[in-house]
């Protein structure tokens, strides 16, 4: 029992309601938006040193022991991607204070996004299949909410399309949950995991693995992307840049975590499965990126593109695999969230996404130019930086399971990955410069800062993997091998 | 009863999949309205209908009717509830804003 694990999804919805009560005292929500998001970040460092001398932590809401009640659990994989949700969400609302306008600042805008980050580290943090459905939900109507927030008729447009989507795979979700318990007879993770593997997983329950697997695959934009690229470049900046950071890589973990703990059996037809999916995405991903000459359009591919990579290692199911995934997945969320609000600033700047009527901007913006070069050499995975260290290991783990193709299609669609981002890095900031510090259409006061957390960050992943490499190993410890889950769930009663 | 119960919301499934495949936005939200109604259905009928009393400590029955799906079904209208609200509301407002509700029309690639 560990009460700590529930403080990362109750601290962001007590302050949210506090906020929708002081609806109009901006300044007081600012200060605690900031104040929620660190200390999610110090209870997710002070949990992860924990696990680390622990082991996997849990917590037995209302006292109801596993598998009766609903389990809260904290291992090393769910914790850093909390860790890593505060940090992007502190810098995506860094950003907002400057960019989002006091319009969406009156219209509980910040709420609404402590809301959203209550929703994905709950799904991050349960261990109860239909509580994960509880918090995909609790974290989508808020990014409805988000994604309509100030109306423009782009944004009603695309919201409507996002809505339905999703509702539509909620149904899905909820299908293949009453499928599972009609099977096994409890919604307990660990505890399925314990009765499909002495049931073993016949071909009904590979059945119901692919009915999760299409559902998170909507949720996460694997193969089912055709949804995504309107959506994610409808809202402002700071909020698609959460969205591109956060809301993909729920479903991705959804997709990781079933996968590794429950319907780990039968590796040679889900999870190839997951690995042609993952190269379909790749390609495709990579060809819309290489396709568009708008800096939103190309981005929003880069997110299938790195979500078909991330799970191109999980699919490969080795320990050389699954670690890579495990670290281009942090990679993915920060550098994400920092091409999406660069591009957002250069969009900003110029009063245009189109890359054919830009030109030049290095000279008015060194920062922000190097910057973007470090993000974009960072997203292709050269060397010194976060992306390398995650795309070794993915690539090793592809090989080592004899998937040839599925490393070589990660790597060619890396380098297509590099020509799509440095396209945008030539073409913007090459070049004669055509503005003025006047003739531009904004400034870059009080944008930067946030940019350069996320860039240190971008740096240290890389240049310190060494020292993130001890959590990593425990967090791919668990996935590989979910008796370390299962035993911490339910040691007290099984 | 469980057959007919299949039967059901086999019905219903083939209803809702069918208005979501038209185009105007409201037959898309009642065809997924409908669907979430089979869902629920579906929830019930998963966890095994009505097999004995109710289960509570005291009750000298020998079966137990399994009470999880119930409170599965709950949460689950009580969200599908909130999320058709929402949409409700968003698709009037995109009606109002764009002039029209029929899908073709919001793809939205040429004007933008």
């Amino acid at each position: 029992m560990n009460n700590t694990i529930v403080l990362p999804i109750v601290i962001p919805i007590i302050a949210g309601m506090v906020m929708v009560i002081c609806k109009n005292m901006i300044k007081l929500q600012r200060y605690l938006s900031i104040a929620v998001t660190l200390s999610i970040g110090a209870v997710a460092a002070f949990l992860l040193e924990q696990i680390k001398r622990e082991g996997v932590q849990t917590l037995y809401l209302g006292g109801w022991e596993a598998p009766f009640g609903i389990t809260l659990v904290a291992d090393m994989f769910a914790v850093l991607l909390v860790l890593t949700t505060a940090l992007i969400t502190f810098c995506c609302l860094c950003y907002a204070f400057s960019s989002i306008g006091a319009d969406r600042e009156q219209h509980y805008f910040y709420p609404l996004t402590l809301f959203l980050m209550a929703g994905v580290n709950g799904s991050f943090l349960t261990g109860d299949i239909f509580n994960l459905f509880v918090f995909f939900e609790v974290m989508l109507v808020a990014s409805y909410v988000l994604i309509t927030l100030g109306g423009t008729k782009m944004q009603l447009r695309e919201s409507v399309k996002y809505i339905l989507i999703n509702m539509i795979s909620s149904s899905l979700f909820l299908i293949a949950i009453a499928f599972l318990y009609a099977m096994l007879g409890t919604l307990n993770m660990a505890h399925l995991s314990v009765r499909v593997a002495q049931a073993g997983q016949g071909g009904l329950m590979t059945a119901v693995a692919f009915l999760f697997l299409i559902v998170f695959s909507i949720k996460a934009g694997l193969f089912l992307f055709f949804w995504l690229p309107g959506p994610y470049s409808a809202p402002p900046t700071a909020i698609a840049a959460l969205f591109a950071s956060l809301l993909t890589k729920v479903g991705v973990y959804g997709i990781i975590r079933l996968f590794s703990l429950v319907f780990y059996h039968e590796p040679n037809v889900t999870h190839l499965f997951i690995g042609i999916l993952a190269a379909v995405s790749m390609v495709l991903g990579a060809m819309g990126a290489v396709a568009y000459w708008d800096i939103r359009r190309i981005l929003t591919y880069n997110v299938v593109v790195g979500v078909g990579f991330i799970l191109a290692g999980f699919a490969s199911f080795t320990l050389e695999g699954m670690r890579g995934a495990v670290y281009y997945l942090l990679h993915d969320m920060n550098v994400k969230a920092l091409l999406f609000l660069l591009g957002g600033t250069i969009i900003h700047l110029t009063g245009t996404d189109k890359l054919k009527a830009m030109s030049g901007l290095i000279r008015l913006h060194p920062q922000l130019g190097w910057m973007f070069f470090l993000a974009a050499l960072a997203l292709s995975g050269i060397p010194p930086l976060s992306g390398f260290i995650g795309k070794l290991f993915v690539t090793t783990g592809t090989f080592q399971a004899g998937y040839f193709w599925l490393g070589g299609i990660g790597l060619f669609t890396g380098l297509l990955v590099l020509y799509s981002v440095m396209k945008i890095f030539m073409q913007v900031f090459w070049g004669y410069t055509n503005y003025t510090a006047e003739t531009e259409k904004g400034t870059t006061k009080g944008l930067l800062w946030p940019l350069g957390i996320l860039t240190a960050v971008v740096l240290f992943l890389g240049l310190g993997a060494e020292a993130l490499s001890e959590y990593v190993d425990l967090a791919v410890a668990v996935l590989s091998d979910p008796r370390l889950y299962v035993d911490a769930v339910l040691s007290s009663n099984l | 009863m469980e057959t007919i119960m299949c039967v059901v919301i086999g019905i219903l499934f083939a209803i809702g999949t069918y208005l979501i495949l038209s185009k105007t936005l409201l037959r898309i939200l009642l065809g997924i309205s409908i669907i979430g109604h089979g869902v629920n259905l579906l929830i019930m009928t998963m966890g095994g209908l009505k097999k004995g009393g109710a289960p509570l400590l005291g009750w000298k029955e020998y079966s137990f009717t399994d009470p999880l799906p119930q409170a599965l079904l709950l949460t689950a209208i009580v969200i599908n509830f909130a999320t058709t609200a929402l949409f409700l509301v968003l698709s009037y407002r995109t009606y109002e804003e764009l002039g029209t509700d029929n899908s073709e029309q919001l793809r939205g690639y040429e004007n933008e």
